[in-house]
């Protein structure tokens, strides 16, 4: 029999419902995988009484016959959204301490669902980053490594692919600015799913940039990803940009059948120096949607070679504004004055003890642009870019395309510390593929799809209309079947 | 356009209200001005009559009363507060 914590949540689901295991059991199962996967450092806050007063009350729900699908479903929770009682620091020193009064949204919903929360997870600081290197934790360590240098698991949201990816819960809560949980979901393997903006609740998970934050779940299969967004979408009257839209049962649009959906390949994404595996799995990947009944439909989407720049415009310029809260006032971290230090030196001295080297980066960058005199040079015109971007995806939709099939990331897993000396423009570049979909508010997942030569893991990206998540994971669901992928990281921690 | 002087890195460190010495002004500034020089490619893109995006989804935010819906906590507001005294956010001394 499969070990318990490494069954996908819909046999979970199916198991608790059988009786043929408790949540009790299954969450203990998780609890000690996690305990012996300290090398991985994916799980930073681990909350073992909550998860088994959690899934004793699961239990209990089953018993009577009224649990929901992720009633009793051990899972981790992204370090961003904040928990109650539980320590919530977005991975940076900043907000060490910390512990809300309060409970996200999506976390709180998943809780209502009777969903386990296991502990926090890992992640960049503030979301910011693509290798997990910028946590103030340390690295999580990717369970992926095919010899011995320990490979990233992505970023931001790295613990919980990580943890995904290794068993050590049956999915996760991510979020995704540019590519954070798609990126992550590539490099190791895993499902990861950024629905439309606005399909689920931003309140009380830290803000990075507003206008692109959107959380989604991170699974070990499609199904899962359809079985976990119901659970975390929703109109929430706390945020004014959730959407006051029907949840429609994401796993019951499942359907295995897209004869004659349109498929959009963008000629964009072909970039320069592009591996010539990730071409080859791309062209594989547009094969086996034709070959279930989909068309391959050439597509132009001319300015996405702007998105990346627009991005790091905007992104930053959100990021200086919301992170002004972090002033040593009102929670976390506030550095020791010197005798006669005024309020501003205490700001000052807070914010640059607080911020790791990147988050100060894009404070600063974000202060710029938005400063006198640069407003209209730089964050003026790349929202002007970005409604460009947009329109050449509401173009694309408009002549009839279902979804639109790229890579997920230029490469496979990367080596921790590889990019240290790196211009830090280098990184950014890991988001190439997945930030236009930030841009442009729309849903996109990304899907497991092969190994490259040396054995780590490689994605592909769809990207649907916007509040369609059902269909784009119809088509994904389709890709993941005719993809084959069961491999797994063996296990060396 | 956009050559990051020590001098200007400075000045945005201070308004970003982010301490640097002065030693590291140099290397701050090196790195901002590659990160613009990459935004640069923007100025290729004809935006002429474009509008700046303003929200991703075309809706209109919900509206609700004006009205106090939450408070009377006092002791959870300032439950993590570096420093609480009286029941208020206690800061070095903002006036002379």
């Amino acid at each position: 029999m499969t070990a318990l914590n490494s069954l996908t949540i819909s046999d979970a689901r199916d198991g608790l419902r059988r009786g043929d295991f408790t949540a009790v059991e299954l969450t203990e199962a998780c609890l000690a995988a996690i305990e012996g996967a300290g090398a991985l450092n994916a799980f930073v806050h681990h909350t073992p009484e909550i998860a088994r007063a959690r899934a004793a009350a699961a239990d209990g729900r089953l018993r009577a016959g009224e649990a929901p699908a992720m009633c009793g479903i051990p899972i981790g929770i992204k370090d961003l959204f904040c928990t109650e009682g539980v320590a919530s620091q977005a991975a940076s020193r900043i907000l060490q301490g910390f512990r809300p009064e309060y409970e996200s949204t999506v976390s709180g919903l998943l809780a209502k669902a009777g969903a386990v929360m296991l502990g926090k997870l890992n992640m960049d600081e503030f979301a910011m980053g693509s290798s997990n290197e910028t946590s103030v934790y340390g690295p999580v360590v990717n369970p992926w490594r095919v010899d011995d240098r320990a490979l990233t698991p992505g970023g931001s949201s790295g613990g919980s692919a990580a943890a995904v990816a290794a068993d050590l819960c049956l999915g996760a809560t991510g979020t995704d600015t540019g590519g954070s949980i798609r990126q992550p979901a590539a490099f190791t393997g895993t499902v990861g799913l950024k629905p439309t903006y606005g399909r689920c609740s931003r309140w009380g998970i830290v803000a990075f940039a507003s206008s692109l934050d959107q959380a989604g779940p991170m699974t070990r299969t499609v199904r899962d990803t359809a079985i976990m967004l119901g659970a975390m979408a929703g109109h929430d009257p706390k945020d004014s940009t959730s959407a006051d839209l029907p949840v429609p049962d994401f796993e019951a649009m499942l359907t295995g059948d897209i004869r004659g959906k349109r498929i959009g390949i963008p000629a964009e994404y072909r970039m320069d120096g592009m591996p010539d595996e990730i071409e080859a799995l791309w062209q594989q990947g547009a094969d086996w949607l034709r070959a279930a009944g989909a068309e391959i439909v050439e597509i132009s989407l001319p300015h996405t070679k702007y998105a990346l720049p627009a991005y790091y415009v905007i992104a930053p310029a959100e990021a200086s504004s919301n992170l002004a809260r972090y002033d040593g006032v009102r929670y976390g971290h506030r550095a020791r004055l010197a005798q006669g230090d005024g309020i501003v030196d205490m700001y000052e001295k807070t914010r640059a003890e607080g911020f790791g080297a990147e988050v100060q980066r894009r404070v600063m960058i974000g202060t710029y642009v938005l400063s006198a005199g640069f407003y209209d040079a730089y964050y003026n015109r790349a929202r002007k870019v970005r409604t460009l971007i947009k329109r050449d995806f509401e173009q694309a939709f408009e002549a009839g395309i279902d979804a639109i099939l790229t890579p997920a990331t230029p490469s496979a897993a990367f080596g921790l510390g590889e990019k240290a000396d790196a211009d830090p423009v280098e990184m950014y570049l890991n988001d190439v593929f997945t930030v236009t979909v930030n841009l442009a508010g729309l849903p996109g997942i990304a899907v497991p799809a092969g190994l490259d030569g040396r054995g780590l893991p490689l994605g592909l990206q769809l990207i649907g209309r916007p509040w369609r998540e059902g269909e784009l994971m119809c088509v994904a669901d389709v890709l993941e079947q005719a993809a084959g992928f069961v491999s797994k990281p063996s296990k060396w921690w | 356009m956009s050559e990051i002087d020590p001098e200007t890195a400075r000045k945005v460190a201070h308004l970003a209200r982010i301490r640097v010495a002065d030693e590291d002004l140099p290397r701050l500034a090196g790195e901002l001005s590659g990160i613009l020089t990459f935004m640069e490619q923007l100025n290729e893109v004809d935006v002429e009559g474009v509008e700046p995006m303003v929200s991703v989804t075309p809706m209109r935010l919900k509206r609700r009363a004006d009205g106090v819906t939450d408070g009377g906590m006092p002791g959870k507001v300032l439950s993590n507060a570096p420093d609480a005294r009286e029941g208020f956010f206690a800061v070095p001394k903002v006036v002379e």
